[in-house]
């Protein structure tokens, strides 16, 4: 009894300054660890940045890393070249019609459609959801070639509006549905007392739904414009003269190492403006991915 | 709850307005299902139907396009391509997202972690493949990847003074692999005059001073190791004004079965010595170490590593996409279960493997099978990461119903065929979906 009586404070010591020593300890190589993929994760991008302040002869003579030992390497030329260069500029001012257009008009038609499938009865709403979602995973290679015949017979090969709709119709299903599920958790008592002011459906629509709809439609929109600007396949196999930006960069890499002086900043480029739009919007970006993947 | 309106099922105007309600509904749904169907409904009954005809359209022939999709090495390549990434890359993205999100769970700065691991998200797939060519360089002093990998391997086993050179006299033979050894034994007393050239101007080993033939050493062996070439040529072997010394070479001692008993390294003049040199036939020779070629770095570019380079280019970019879907349902666990097996005992690995993983399975699955369909598609990646030359070796699906249908071959037949065949393989993620979405219904 007495040595157990004269142990315990000195256990309930141990107890408590143990586990806070192992705590910091155990944390110290996960923080190192975190710390150095952290910055390896960076490093790619940065890579790309400086790169893009070389000129070609220090390109295929050594890195870029090595202008850290000798800052008077870089040179804001490519950049100056870059902005000078019309069919550049002409393909990121493309770039943003589409991706804007792109953003804009599938938004309006899904929320549309959105609302109908969450709050109007119709027959066959089930069974045209379940429709809309199997459309979700289906590959756009199946429409490339069909798209690609009916463009060169109406004319519309090589033109902004095309592209527009072809991203519209193939954002439709994501959009859609998770527009519809969002839509499906408003209050139900706040549409019927609505209906019961005599109020029509599309000022239901106008005034009630899209403004609480509004943090949805954000992260739809962020999504849709990343994905549009970024996209390439459809602009490669739609637009031949009318390029966007991932287009007039695919058409450089041939030579990859003598044209690296365009292809690095015009990279850097086209990726700043999402970079931008992720950075500022990041919270509805997160917000959105876990709505269309968790459920 | 019971204060809800008994009339749940019609709207109280549903009655009176049927007609209007049924245009109403018709408008709002008008403009999804015109361009769902002309954009896709409509394509896909196209494409299926038009796999089954030939290049031109005109000719019906079955089956042919999907046999010549088994059967030409072209495509053959990319289906197995394909089969590696699906069964790599999913598996791995979804282990290094659950890894980054409970690594990150118990850590205040998360945030700046997780921001940086996730922004390559939203930066195009392309551009992402343009960064890793750059990256991919093989010249360790321009590519990263390689410089990063040659610090490694120059730590563990250092590149020699010279890349290559030539004995200047015959008494010297062998080869740089071998190391360079002299004709004739050495003794105790004597001095070893070893003569190098053909070293490039730009490999002359820096730190070298003009060279000294050294005076005998009484029961060891000294000499020198040189440049033995100056503007204008020079004698062979012997030491002149303006030859320089080559510092930092190993010089060995070897028996007459070739084994090395003793080394040493070169001063700035070039001189070497042994002391106490024992008894014996004794040969002195260059060492093979000093010949060790720097690292030349990996061919990532190359046919035979493309598809793994293409693999870390794509895995850099979608780590953040599981990392943060995981990090949600991590979150989403009751801390009490969590604590509860802390408190009973459970080693922080147990909590993890036990309690852990398989509350968070379904999330894991999700993020399984969206990288699954993605794999699946991938596209732009190949084509900015892999060169010209290498691309039938890094060749996907997706890319080949590209170059198939467009790159130049215009065979819509085949291409159609590839599309279909794409479509097939996510047909099971596409059941699966309706039917998570008809058990909530």
């Amino acid at each position: 009894m007495a040595t157990a009586a004269v142990r315990r404070p000195n256990v309930v010591v141990r107890e408590g300054a143990a586990p806070r020593i192992l705590r910091v300890l155990g944390k110290a190589p996960v923080t190192m660890l975190l710390v150095v993929v952290g910055l390896l994760w960076l490093v790619p991008t940065l890579g790309l940045f400086l790169t893009s302040l070389l000129t070609p002869a220090d390109f295929n003579e050594r890195g870029w890393w090595q202008v850290f030992s000798k800052p008077s390497m870089t040179t804001f030329d490519n950049y100056r070249a870059l902005f000078d260069n019309a069919a550049i500029t002409d393909s990121l001012l493309t770039t943003a019609y589409i991706a804007v257009g792109s953003t804009v008009l599938p938004i309006m038609v899904a929320a549309l459609a959105g609302y109908a499938f969450a709050w109007l009865e119709f027959p066959g709403r089930d069974w045209l959801f379940i429709g809309v979602i199997a459309l979700l995973v289906v590959p756009l290679q199946m429409a490339l070639i069909p798209i690609f015949s009916l463009y060169n017979t109406l004319g519309m090969f090589d033109t902004v509006i095309g592209l527009v709709l072809f991203h519209t119709a193939f954002g439709l299903p994501f959009a859609i549905f998770l527009l519809r599920n969002f839509f499906i958790g408003i209050p139900k008592e706040l549409l019927e007392a609505a209906r019961i002011d005599g109020a029509s459906e599309i000022r239901i629509f106008v005034r009630l739904i899209l403004p609480l709809g509004l943090p949805a439609i954000a992260s739809l929109a962020i999504f849709q414009f990343l994905w549009t600007w970024n996209d390439l396949i459809v602009a490669l196999t739609f637009a031949r003269e009318t390029q966007p930006i991932t287009v007039a960069i695919f058409s450089q890499l041939r030579q990859f190492g003598s044209n690296i002086e365009l292809i690095a900043p015009a990279s850097f480029v086209s990726i700043a403006i999402p970079l931008a739009v992720f950075f500022a919007f990041q919270r509805y970006f997160v917000q959105g991915l876990l709505a269309g993947s968790v459920k | 709850m019971t204060a809800e309106p008994p009339a749940t099922g019609a709207p109280p105007t549903a009655g009176s307005s049927r007609g209007r309600g049924y245009w109403t509904t018709l408008a709002f749904l008008a403009p999804a299902l015109i361009l769902l169907g002309v954009w896709m409904v409509y394509p896909i009954v196209y494409t299926i139907g038009r796999s089954f005809f030939d290049r031109s359209g005109d000719r019906l022939i079955w089956f042919d396009n999907y046999e010549e999709l088994f059967t030409s090495d072209i495509l053959v390549t990319a289906i197995k391509n394909n089969a590696l990434w699906v069964a790599v890359v999913p598996a791995l993205v979804t282990a290094i997202g659950l890894i980054f999100a409970v690594l990150t769970e118990r850590v205040s700065w998360s945030v700046a972690f997780k921001t940086a691991v996730f922004m390559p998200m939203a930066i195009s797939l392309f551009a992402a493949g343009v960064i890793w060519r750059i990256m991919d360089q093989q010249d360790p002093d321009r590519g990263a990847l390689n410089a990063g990998i040659a610090i490694v391997k120059d730590a563990v086993d250092p590149p020699g003074q010279l890349s290559d050179a030539f004995p200047s006299t015959e008494g010297l033979t062998g080869t740089a692999q071998q190391g360079l050894v002299l004709r004739t034994p050495v003794r105790a007393g004597q001095v070893v005059p070893l003569g190098l050239t053909g070293i490039p101007p730009e490999e002359v080993p820096e730190g070298g001073v003009q060279a000294v033939r050294p005076e005998a050493l009484a029961g060891g062996i000294t000499g020198v190791v040189w440049r033995d070439f100056k503007p204008g040529g020079g004698v062979p072997g012997r030491v002149e004004a303006q030859e320089l010394g080559l510092p930092g070479v190993t010089v060995e001692l070897r028996d007459p079965g070739g084994r090395a008993v003793d080394s040493t390294t070169t001063e700035p003049d070039g001189t070497f010595r042994f002391e106490e040199v024992a008894d014996g036939e004794l040969r002195a020779a260059i060492g093979a170490q000093t010949f060790a070629k720097p690292y030349g770095g990996v061919s990532w570019l190359g046919p035979s590593l493309i598809t793994p380079a293409i693999m870390i280019a794509y895995i850099w970019v979608w780590a953040g996409f599981a990392m943060v879907v995981i990090a949600a349902g991590l979150a989403a666990i009751p801390r009490d279960t969590l604590e509860a097996a802390r408190t009973d005992g459970a080693t922080e690995w147990q909590v993890f493997r036990r309690i852990t993983v398989p509350l968070l399975a379904p999330v894991l699955s999700v993020v399984f099978i969206t990288m699954l369909i993605n794999v699946l598609k991938v596209f732009d990646v190949v084509l900015s990461v892999a060169p010209g030359s290498v691309q039938d070796d890094a060749n996907v699906i997706a890319l080949a119903m590209w170059r198939t249908s467009f790159g130049g071959v215009d065979d819509f037949g085949l291409g159609s065929a590839i599309a279909v065949f794409l479509f097939l393989l996510v047909i099971p993620v596409l059941v699966l979906n309706i039917r998570r979405f008809r058990r909530e219904v």
